[in-house]
Formats: C-alpha cells, sequence, structure tokens
C-alpha cells in the first residue's frame, strides 16, 4: 500500500526539479524538457488524487494535460525551429536582442 | 449544479495489494530469461572467430556509410510532430468508444466534430505540403 | 454532491458563438489555400465574427444564466461582456492589420484563423464554471497567440519574442495545473462553485495547501495579465511581435486573464477574499509602480506603450482587490475603454511603419501634427485617454474603479493609484508635445487603408462618447454584471 502523501511528495519534488531546471539551465531544450517535467509531476499528483478520491475529474483532467502538451511540443519545437534558422543557436544567455 | 464523475474499482484505497501486479512481474521474469537464455545458448553454442570486417556494425549487409552520429533533417522532426500531435489527440477515441451507449447521440455528434476538426488539420496540413519529402 | 448528469445536445446551444468562431477558423483555413488575396480572408473573418456577435447577442440577457455539460460552461452576464470584449478586439484587430502584415511580408491566412481560435479560447474561460475547462480554454488561447508572436518567421525580433512568450507561457500554465491539483485534492473538485461549498463544508479555509494551490493559481494568470512580479516577458514579446499582434494581445489575452482571475476568486475562493486580498494588493501597488516609473525611460513607443498597458493591469486589478462586484463592475468597464484607447494607440504606430522604415522610436512622432494633422490629433486623444484626463473616456474608467476601491475601504490604494496615474501622465504627454511642439527630424508618411481609417474612427469616437456620456457604458457592464 503506497500512501498518498508518497505520490504528493514525488511530485512536488518532480515539479522543484522542473523550475530548477527551468531556471538554471541554458539550453533551450532542457529547458524545454524541464517544463514537461512540471506538468508530468503535476499529472501523477493529479492521479494519485483521483485514486484516493474516488472521483474521475482528476484522471480527465490528465488527459486533458497530455493533450495539450503533445500540441505544446509541437509548437514549442516549431518555434525553437524557426529561431535556429535565423540564429544558429540554442543557448539562452545569447537570445539577448530585445531587452531595455 | 456541477457534474462529479464517479469511479468505481474493485480495490478500494486502504486495501489496495500490490499482489494485482504479481501476474505482470511474472511475465516480466519469464520475457527476460528467455531473452537471455537465448543469447546465452547462442554463446556456448556458437564457434568464436572475429575479424575485422564482421567486426563492423551491422547495417543490412552493407559497409556503413559515415558516422552514425550525424544532424538529421529537419524533416523528420515534421512528420514526427504530425505523429505525435495526430496520434495524441486519437486518445481521447478510446474513452469516447467505452461509453459509447451512454453517451449516446451527443457523444456521436461531439465525436464526428473533433474528428472533422482533424480532418481539416489534415487537409491543411497535406496541402501546404508538408508530406513531400522534395 | 454526486450526482449523474446527462449531456443533451441542448447543451450546444450556449456555445454557439464559441462554435460559430470554431467554424469560422476552420474555413477561413480552407480558403487560405484556395484564395491566393488574404484580404479576402481577412473580410471573411471579420463577417464570421460579426454572426458569433449576433448569435452571442441572441443569446444575452434574455433569460437567466444559462448553464451547461453539467454546470462546467456558464453564460451569464459577465461572460457575455468578456465576450462582447473579444468581439470587438479581433474586430478592430483584423481591421488594423490587413495591410500592416503585407508590410511585414506576412500576409498569411492562418494569421486570421489564429485570431479566430485565440479568441474562442478567451471566450472559453470567459464562461468557464470548472478548472478543467479553464485550462483549455487558456491553453487553446495561448498557443495560438504564441504562433502569432512568431509569424514574422524571417525576423530574428519575432522569433526571440515567441520564444520568451512560450517558455514563460508554458512555464505559468504549469503552475496553474500545479494549482488545480492542489486544490482538487483537497476539494474533490474541479467546479468552481464545488471548491467553494467543499472548502466550507470541510473547513479546510485557513489550511495552508489551500493557500498554496491560490498562490499558484493567482501566479499563473498574474503571468498572462503580466502583473509585477511576472511581468518580465511582457515588454520583449510586445516590442517583438507583430504590431497587430501586439495591440491584440495587450487587450485579449489580458481581458480573457482579468475573466478567469476575478471568476475564481469571486466563485472560487469567495470566503478566503483576505487572503487573495492581501496578495493582490502588494502586486497591484507594484505593477502600478514598476509600469509607471519604467515607462518613462523607454524610447521604443511599443516598449513604453507595453509598460504603460502593465501599468492599467494594476489599476484593473484594484476593481477585483475591492472584492465587491461593484468593483467588478469598475474593472470590467476600465477593460472596454482600455480596449478602445489600447487598440487605438496601437493603430497609429501601425501607420507610421511603411517599407523599409520601422516607425517605432518616439523620435519618429515628432512635428507629426504639422504633416499630419489629424493623425496626430487622434493620437492626442488616446494619449489623453491612456492618462485618465477627462474628458476622455480614459478618465472614467480611473475614476470608477479609485471609488470603488475607496468605496471598499482601501483610500490609501486609491492615493497611490492616483499618484502612479500622475508619474504615468508624463510619458503619454511626452508624445504629445513630440508631436505638437517640435520639429520633424524627417519626412513621415502615414500608412493607411480604408479599414484602418473605421478602426480609428471607432476607436476614437467610443473614447469621446463614453467619456461624455459614461452611464451608456456602465449602465450595460451594471445591467450583465449586477443584473
Amino acid at each position: 500500500m503506497v500512501p498518498l502523501s508518497w505520490y504528493i511528495v514525488l511530485s512536488a519534488v518532480m515539479f522543484c526539479i522542473g523550475v530548477f531546471g527551468f531556471l538554471a539551465r541554458r539550453n533551450l531544450l532542457i529547458i524545454f524538457i524541464s517544463i514537461e517535467l512540471m506538468l508530468n509531476s503535476v499529472n501523477i499528483s493529479l492521479v494519485a488524487f483521483s485514486h484516493y478520491l474516488q472521483s474521475m475529474t482528476g484522471q480527465i483532467l490528465v488527459f486533458f494535460v497530455i493533450a495539450v502538451a503533445a500540441a505544446e511540443a509541437a509548437i514549442g519545437l516549431a518555434i525553437i525551429i524557426a529561431y535556429y534558422k535565423n540564429n544558429p543557436t540554442i543557448k539562452v544567455d545569447e537570445i539577448n536582442l530585445l531587452k531595455g | 449544479m456541477h457534474v462529479v464523475f464517479v469511479y468505481k474499482t474493485t480495490t478500494m484505497p486502504g486495501t489496495y495489494i500490490p499482489s494485482d501486479y504479481l501476474s505482470v512481474a511474472v511475465i516480466i521474469i519469464f520475457a527476460a530469461l528467455i531473452g537471455l537464455g537465448a543469447i546465452a545458448a547462442g554463446l556456448l553454442v556458437r564457434p568464436r572467430r572475429p575479424y575485422a570486417r564482421k567486426l563492423m556494425p551491422y547495417e543490412s549487409g552493407n559497409p556503413p556509410v559515415g558516422e552514425p552520429r550525424y544532424r538529421f533533417s529537419v524533416k523528420f522532426y515534421i512528420v514526427a510532430m504530425l505523429f505525435v500531435v495526430f496520434d495524441v489527440e486519437a486518445v481521447f477515441l478510446y474513452p469516447w468508444a467505452v461509453a459509447y451507449d451512454k453517451l449516446g447521440i451527443f457523444g456521436f455528434v461531439e465525436m464526428m466534430l473533433f474528428i472533422f476538426i482533424l480532418l481539416i488539420g489534415y487537409i491543411y496540413v497535406w496541402k501546404k505540403g508538408a508530406f513531400n519529402w522534395e | 454532491m454526486e450526482m449523474e448528469t446527462t449531456i443533451s445536445l441542448l447543451d450546444i446551444r450556449p456555445i454557439i458563438p464559441e462554435l460559430t468562431l470554431i467554424c469560422v477558423g476552420l474555413i477561413l483555413i480552407l480558403l487560405d489555400l484556395i484564395v491566393k488575396k488574404k484580404e479576402i480572408v481577412a473580410v471573411v473573418g471579420i463577417a464570421g465574427t460579426l454572426v458569433a456577435l449576433f448569435g452571442t447577442y441572441k443569446l444575452y440577457g434574455f433569460y437567466e444564466p444559462q448553464v451547461a455539460f453539467g454546470g462546467m460552461f456558464v453564460l451569464d452576464g459577465y461572460a457575455n461582456f468578456f465576450k462582447l470584449i473579444f468581439f470587438l478586439n479581433i474586430i478592430l484587430t483584423i481591421c488594423i492589420s490587413m495591410k500592416y502584415m503585407k508590410i511585414e511580408k506576412a500576409s498569411f491566412g492562418e494569421y486570421y484563423s489564429l485570431l479566430m481560435f485565440s479568441t474562442t479560447g478567451m471566450m472559453i474561460m470567459a464562461s468557464a464554471a470548472d478548472l478543467i475547462v479553464l485550462y483549455l480554454g487558456l491553453e487553446l488561447m495561448a498557443l495560438s497567440t504564441y504562433i502569432l508572436v512568431g509569424l514574422m518567421r524571417k525576423k530574428p525580433r519575432s522569433n526571440e519574442a515567441a520564444i520568451k512568450y512560450f517558455f514563460l507561457g508554458a512555464f505559468s500554465s504549469a503552475f496553474l495545473l500545479y494549482g488545480i491539483s492542489l486544490t482538487y485534492g483537497l476539494t474533490g473538485t474541479t467546479s468552481l462553485s464545488g471548491i467553494a461549498e467543499s472548502l466550507n463544508a470541510l473547513n479546510i479555509i485557513g489550511s495552508p495547501i489551500t493557500y498554496l494551490g491560490l498562490i499558484f493559481m493567482i501566479v499563473a494568470f498574474g503571468f498572462k495579465i503580466a502583473l509585477v512580479p511576472f511581468h518580465m516577458w511582457a515588454p520583449d514579446v510586445y516590442e517583438g511581435a507583430p504590431t497587430s499582434i501586439t495591440a491584440f494581445m495587450s487587450v485579449g489575452p489580458k481581458a480573457a486573464g482579468f475573466a478567469v482571475l476575478g471568476r475564481v476568486l469571486f466563485d472560487a475562493f469567495p470566503a478566503m477574499q483576505g487572503q487573495w486580498a492581501s496578495i493582490l494588493i502588494p502586486m497591484a501597488v507594484l505593477t502600478m509602480a514598476a509600469g509607471s516609473i519604467i515607462a518613462l525611460a523607454q524610447t521604443n513607443i511599443k516598449r513604453m506603450l507595453a509598460y504603460s498597458s502593465i501599468a492599467h493591469a494594476g489599476y484593473m486589478l484594484l476593481g477585483i482587490i475591492a472584492g465587491t462586484h461593484e468593483g467588478l463592475t469598475s474593472m470590467v468597464n476600465y477593460l472596454m475603454i482600455y480596449l478602445f484607447m489600447n487598440i487605438g494607440a496601437f493603430a497609429i504606430v501601425i501607420m507610421l511603419r511603411r517599407e523599409g522604415f520601422q516607425g517605432e522610436d518616439l523620435e519618429d512622432y515628432m512635428g507629426l501634427s504639422k504633416s499630419h494633422p489629424l493623425a496626430s490629433f487622434l493620437m492626442l486623444i488616446f494619449m489623453f485617454s491612456l492618462a485618465g484626463i477627462p474628458p476622455t473616456a480614459g478618465f472614467i474608467g480611473k475614476f470608477y474603479v479609485f471609488m470603488e476601491v475607496i468605496n471598499a475601504g482601501y483610500v490609501y490604494l486609491a492615493i497611490i493609484a492616483v499618484v502612479f496615474s500622475v508619474i504615468s501622465a508624463f510619458f503619454y504627454l511626452r508624445i504629445v508635445m513630440y508631436m505638437y511642439m517640435k520639429d520633424p527630424k524627417q519626412e513621415v508618411t502615414l500608412t493607411t487603408s480604408p479599414t484602418m481609417s473605421i478602426a480609428l474612427a471607432i476607436t476614437a469616437m467610443m473614447i469621446l462618447i463614453f467619456g461624455i456620456f459614461p452611464s451608456i457604458l456602465l449602465n450595460l457592464v451594471r445591467y450583465s454584471i449586477l443584473g
């Protein structure tokens, strides 16, 4: 029997790793993966809650999150490729055209 | 007024026992044993006479052309991306199919709308030439 | 609490406007494949939007608030008024962008259908009575807007803006999801009214986890609205995006963000008003301060308007902080006025853009009144309105928000807001000063088109009408929200 708190802690830890990766890493693709990690941590907690509450809603939301994440991945990668075609770098520090 | 989706499982929280997964574990162990056994049997039986040509990476019997690590064309990415999007959206068909008799005509109309929207996306992608390899 | 709900075909009726817009978007995609002239796509887009607007009008106000899909979707006066804002936003955006996108060599038919999809997302957000629907609407809006920002594929600035907007947007929606999951875990439901019931029934109003879930959601909405400290993306994205999209997204997603913020806080967390007000008050003060002060230092007009829109978000937030339905009314009233003055100002910015001339520097406005008196006068109206100088509508908007926040007992907030609004007058009036009191540095020719003239006429007229007869708009808003 796995207690609910384990899932919640796992999800919180994964979310924090994702946030850390987003803020600390300098490669766009790694940052992108960090965001996916955050979304999946949310999925874990939603499924865990859904099981323990015996309510389907959480799992329905997980379905939508997965579908939206796929669309998001497609759009995000397309944007990165469009960027890469003009300036061949995916290092965040070199993305500095706009500032003020 | 709001919907609560009721969800019933045979195991209630608190009575959940991992033994449900025993059969899965047995299958995993057997699969691993069969695979390892086959490799082990090959190692024991076959003669070992290596030479340079034999040690080359296997590429359908042809000599390898270039390094294994090189950049892939962005065309692969477009195909993969389209696959991911259409594939993941198809996931919504499963719950609908399972609950088809309960949802009735409403579910049918909704799902046809959904597929219709996907279809228009498909036509768009097609006409834009994303499937052309050039 | 648990009940079986059957969903029938009749549930489709309240979402007819959304369905119409989706259909229009799909038609535009297919039309784009057939026709060469993108103006046709744009005109069909405007026509389709008007049909959807008519649908909203038909469904509007004559009935009790309508609920569909087992309470997940609600069509009430609040949602309807926001939908009116979104419709006007998209129509005015199409009007000002037809010529402009051609100059930018980004005249794609997808542009118009993405505008439709994005607007549909906003409408779903305004009508969401359930966190799942809210999330889906938000993502539909956001995903379409990411593409729109990066639409000028050949321009590095547009690419960079899209990257920044995409990453911060995705980051913020992960926060929203985490907040939703915590709230769901505590209350066992994602329905807004259900959350409010459960919070009371389970007596977990003071629980730190509830608080955490609320904070995460406010963070996510704060990103969309560009509240300080979650505003970092706004100036860069506003500068890099195509100007017409800057106009679109400085109104649409912001209004949608306010719609869900108001809905979630008032419907799901009414019992925690003290808590969320204590989070929002410092954010509002910082937002007004950062927006007004940093804008003073800008030399690019799109960046300046970006900071100005941040400051305006701060004023609007006061309406929510007031915590009353009258406060909400004043916020919605402000949003409607902000729509006209902001899009009007961006329309003038777009007119300065022509082949080989960016027209984004403040210095390009020097002496504009000598060569183009009418355009300068319109810009003067928009700047006066943004600064909140009577008799323009901007003054009325600010006045009602400040009045409601005083009525709710936050006199000091109103004083702070007035101070920052005076500071912000400096940079708005600087443009007026450049136009009327400086000598032109170079010859500036304006790019005009019939649709642009229509958009300018509508925005300027509305600002003056609402400024002189404020009761017209105010009665409509009151009727929508207070019933």
